[in-house]
């Protein structure tokens, strides 16, 4: 993605922004709804399986380590912390970014293949009101929510581990995990969770549009788009924990 | 109504349109013909400004649709219904819901409204009993009827075809010339049809023009389209076998 390429992604999100002024359209609204239902409560399945699996191996690990100490009874506080400053919305932004992104990417670039973007068009309906905007608000919406539910489910799955293997009561690990949970790591979690769910939305948007090449040019825009979520997400990730804990 | 005026569009390095010339009357069906890849569907586009060209410029009602731009060029583009290849339906909506999009999207109709002229429509090109399925559940050529109803639904002034009869059966593709013909006749639509379909051509074109290597190397009457002696033109016919004097008759008649 080269700096002209940016430049158009920015443009595409500052007009898909704009067109958030049409909300108060009933068609707008349902798209919306049915976005929200497609790309979060659909994405739950997987997102509860890796959040456990996630939140299991963070007590794991960290047990393993603290047990040397006899300090495996605070794993809820590393668990949680962790879950809620980083581990919760990075893993919810790689999840919509394989799943969702992708679809995003596949279902724009075979619209653009077939001419229905063009068919949009020529009826004189904006394509970026017509079918980014619904997908943005969607994910605005539901990615902080999916993170958050992301944390709490890694949580969870902590406490298995630490209850099944290392023999911490459950009182002990949800008492130190919620002692130990500061609303300042949950706000900037989901800060966090936000900015993925643009960055998600717009590269995957912008690269559907771009798609070229037929069938071949869709499995390359679906791919060039998830890579470039995976990195955006990581570098931004960088960004917002230096900037609010440095 | 259009007019081309010495439009030439380089695509992957190569002058697809070359200096092309031509206007098209109100009322009137152009076809245009060529063999695949000569530039029919991209001069198509250029009338609606899906394509900019690289010189020259695009005329509708005297008016350079090439250099509009915002709500002049939108306001343009309302004249202008426009059947694509494949349809191009929005394959998660269903065929009414494909046919209604531009009168909910573009009008202030009421509800009722919408699905009287949607029904009226769907009737129109024999779809009134497909409106409730998916573009996915029904055959390519139902699909682009589907299209030709999106097209004409908001009663648009000019129509562009961009093949409406490849892919379907004989008797569906003489409903399809037939329909073209009755819009034509009973509502005054101006029509450019791009096509391979010399029958189809013959039948409903006013006049009939052939593009080959970037050019417009004939438009005339068919009538006259089918004596030329262009020895390109003299190839698209008889590779469709219409050069004898008895079948094009029948087919203009």
């Amino acid at each position: 993605m080269n700096l002209r390429a940016v430049g158009k992604a920015a443009l595409l999100l500052a007009l898909a922004a704009a067109g958030i002024r049409f909300i108060y359209r009933k068609r707008c609204r349902i798209e919306v709804y049915a976005s929200m239902y497609v790309y979060g409560i659909k994405s739950l399945g997987v997102i509860t399986v890796v959040a456990v699996f996630t939140g299991m191996i963070l007590a794991l690990n960290t047990g393993i380590a603290m047990r040397d100490f006899h300090q495996e009874a605070h794993i809820g506080t590393a668990v949680m912390v962790s879950m809620l400053r980083e581990m919760g919305p990075f893993m919810t932004g790689l999840i919509l970014a394989a799943c969702v992104g992708s679809a995003m990417a596949a279902q724009l670039g075979t619209m653009v293949v077939s001419e229905e973007i063009a068919a949009l068009e020529i009826m004189s309906i904006d394509p970026i009101r017509f079918l980014v905007m619904p997908r943005l608000m969607a994910m605005c919406v539901m990615t902080p929510l999916l993170s958050f539910y992301t944390c709490i489910m890694g949580v969870i799955g902590g406490g298995i581990v630490g209850k099944q293997l290392l023999d911490v009561p459950w009182d002990i690990y949800f008492d130190n995990a919620l002692r130990w949970a500061k609303n300042k790591d949950l706000f900037v979690g989901m800060f966090k969770a936000f900015l993925f769910g643009v960055i998600i939305t717009t590269v995957s948007c912008y690269e559907g549009f771009a798609t070229t090449h037929g069938a071949v040019g869709v499995g390359a825009a679906t791919r060039k788009a998830v890579i470039i979520c995976f990195l955006a997400i990581l570098i931004t990730g960088l960004l917002v924990t230096g900037l609010f804990y440095y | 109504m259009i007019e081309f005026r010495n439009v030439t569009k380089m695509l992957g390095g190569r002058a697809v349109l070359d200096g092309v010339s031509f206007h098209v009357e109100q009322g009137e069906t152009f076809v245009i013909v060529g063999s695949s890849g000569v530039g029919k569907s991209v001069t198509l586009k250029h009338m609606v400004r899906l394509f900019r060209p690289d010189e020259g410029e695009v005329l509708v009602d005297g008016e350079s649709i090439s250099r509009a731009t915002g709500s002049r060029l939108e306001k343009m583009r309302e004249q202008f219904g426009y059947l694509f290849q494949g349809g191009a339906l929005l394959a998660w909506l269903t065929v009414a819901e494909n046919v209604a999009l531009p009168l909910r999207e573009k009008t202030a109709l009421s509800n009722d409204e919408i699905l009287k002229r949607v029904r009226e429509t769907l009737k129109l090109v024999g779809l009134e009993n497909d409106g409730h399925k998916h573009p996915s559940e029904i055959s390519g050529g139902m699909q682009k009827r589907a299209g030709l109803a999106r097209a004409i639904v908001r009663q648009a002034r000019i129509v562009l075809y961009d093949e409406p009869t490849s892919g379907l059966d004989p008797v569906t593709s003489r409903a399809i010339d037939a329909l073209i013909e009755g819009m034509r006749r009973e509502l005054g639509v101006t029509s450019v049809v791009v096509t391979h379909d010399l029958h189809s051509a013959l039948s409903i074109g006013a006049r009939i023009a052939m593009l080959h290597g970037g050019k417009m190397i004939e438009c005339a009457a068919p009538e006259d389209f089918v004596r030329s002696s262009r020895p390109e033109v003299r190839a698209f016919l008889e590779s469709q076998f219409i050069t004898k004097r008895g079948a094009w008759e029948r087919i203009i008649q």
